[in-house]
């Protein structure tokens, strides 16, 4: 991408451009000093905050999309210290399970690092928070989460399903940021491989629960395979089997059953949902 | 039984949804709608060949979820193989969750064929000649590379979309194939769910354009692809 090119594109269809953005001269100065100071993985984000400033109206998105990345960076907080504090916790079996442990704790960092980085350049300011603004053991709850390697796997699991659901339900509001929406997709798509992960490890280490319950990579209508209903609010609505208006359960006279119909569509859940749903873990 | 061909019981979705929410307002409701378009324009890459015949996806978002639809038929096709031929030791639970993974493959292109209606493009034939279908590793590594295809498609299709309710169908979807990748690499190599060859430095997954994925695809179809209608932005 050529921002001369650019810059010379809009000139095309709107001629008072330089207006705008000051001068042509100046735009340029104003970029390479910006772009100077963030990552070069920011700069279409750091472009489009100088255009955003530039054609600003009463009903430009800006806000919107400024909340949502800070609604994200807030639930990727939550994930990156809870990971911190549970590799560092010493119960999780050296090998896979811790290695597997902290390739998702570093990818909740990159997460995290990545959001600020955006938010920044698209002139916002980025929601903080430290190791002390959390609460694992969401108020009693889960009061060895971090002592006891099945409940520590269960409220990890929960996060990343919660994780993914979160973003689905939130990728409409970016729908007018090519470059947000693009990045906050390529997000939830490693959520859901955490999610995949972190369910199947709690099947080998045969800590599903109750007893008898399956759990897979996929969700199966509505099941956690978690025992407390504690965490079921991240789990209900996962049940759907009808997408747009069309039952999938034997879709096209296809033999495809229920539960197979509701493991092929994961569901979104509403801003409103997702904070009542990690708010006690915010101490 | 729902009767996908007929319109009388399957209305079209895709012209209700498409009247209730056009182009046009869509670009109406963004301030700086001109420069976003123009910025995109100043990155397009010349098209890699798509549009010398073969099946046309069509344009705007019809084209998109056709985009989509040809996918899952190459997807389901390829799993409806497996599971009717396993390959050779194949243990009740890879049979099981490959079974499952064919199903929700057939879902979704029942579903994008159910939701496309008349404007559909017709059944692809697929060309599985380079899968030895006996072996694990073959199977397994070509699952893989079509989820983390899949993956990247979707991805990439994302803001191709202008109608969010397709943007949500979409996302839906994404993450169940994101799982499926995960399960699959990590029967290939424990601990590969999400390696540096699917996610890189910033945690971020890979995403595609359909020129790029359709280029990976196409060894995988006899039916030609015409993806040059398809919005690049």
């Amino acid at each position: 991408m050529n921002l001369q090119n650019i810059l010379t594109e809009i000139e095309k269809t709107d001629p008072e451009v330089y207006d705008r953005l000051d001068t042509r001269r100046n735009a340029m100065k104003s970029f390479a000093k910006t772009s100077g100071k963030i990552a070069l993985a920011a700069l279409p984000f750091a472009l489009g905050s100088m255009f955003q400033k530039a054609y600003a109206s009463p009903t430009a998105p800006t806000d919107l999309i400024l909340d949502t990345l800070n609604f994200a960076l807030t639930l990727e907080y939550l994930e990156a210290n809870f990971y911190i504090k549970a590799v560092a916790s010493g119960i999780i079996p050296t090998g896979d399970a811790l290695t597997s442990l902290t390739v998702i704790r570093d990818h909740e960092n990159e997460h995290v690092n990545f959001l600020k980085t955006a938010i920044t350049a698209a002139g916002g300011t980025p929601v903080s928070f430290t190791a002390n603004s959390f609460d694992f053991t969401a108020k009693g709850t889960f009061p060895n989460v971090f002592s006891d390697y099945g409940t520590l796997l269960a409220v990890a699991q929960t996060f990343e399903d919660t994780g993914v659901r979160a973003y689905k339900g939130q990728a409409p509001n970016l729908i007018s940021n090519n470059d947000y929406l693009t990045a906050a997709l390529q997000i939830h798509s490693v959520e859901a491989r955490h999610a995949a992960h972190l369910r199947e490890m709690r099947k080998m280490a045969n800590l599903l629960v109750p007893s008898g319950v399956d759990v897979k990579p996929w969700i199966t209508l509505n099941q956690s395979g978690i025992g407390t209903s504690a965490v079921q609010a991240s789990y209900n609505g996962e049940e759907n089997v009808t997408q747009a208006g069309v039952m999938i359960t034997n879709i096209g006279g296809k033999n495809i059953s229920a539960a197979a119909a509701s493991e092929a569509f994961d569901e979104p859940l509403s801003k409103d949902q997702i904070t009542a749903i990690v708010t006690p873990f915010f101490a | 039984m729902l009767n996908i061909e007929s319109k009388e019981n399957q209305p079209d979705l895709i012209e209700g949804m498409t009247k209730s929410f056009s182009r046009r307002k869509f670009l109406g409701v963004i301030g700086a709608g001109s420069a976003l378009v123009v910025v995109a324009a100043s990155c397009k890459k010349t098209n890699l060949g798509n549009n010398n015949g073969g099946v046309d996806l069509g344009s705007g978002d019809v084209g998109v979820l056709n985009y989509a639809y040809a996918l899952e038929q190459l997807e389901a096709a390829f799993y409806t193989q497996v599971v009717a031929s396993p390959y050779s030791q194949i243990s009740d639970m890879e049979k099981a969750y490959m079974t499952d993974i064919r199903d929700h493959e057939i879902a979704h292109r029942e579903f994008f064929k159910a939701a496309l209606g008349s404007k559909a493009i017709q059944a692809l034939e697929v060309n599985f000649s380079a899968i030895d279908f006996t072996s694990r590793s073959s199977v397994l590594g070509t699952a893989k590379a079509f989820e983390d295809l899949g993956v990247s498609a979707y991805n990439g299709a994302g803001k191709l979309l202008v109608n969010p309710d397709y943007l949500t169908i979409a996302g839906k979807i994404v993450s169940v194939e994101a799982r499926h990748a995960a399960w699959v690499r990590d029967a290939i190599t424990p601990g590969s769910f999400a390696d540096m060859s699917a996610v890189n430095a910033m945690g971020l997954d890979m995403e595609r354009k359909p020129d790029d994925v359709l280029a990976i695809a196409s060894a995988f179809l006899k039916t030609k692809i015409n993806a040059s209608n398809l919005p690049t932005s």
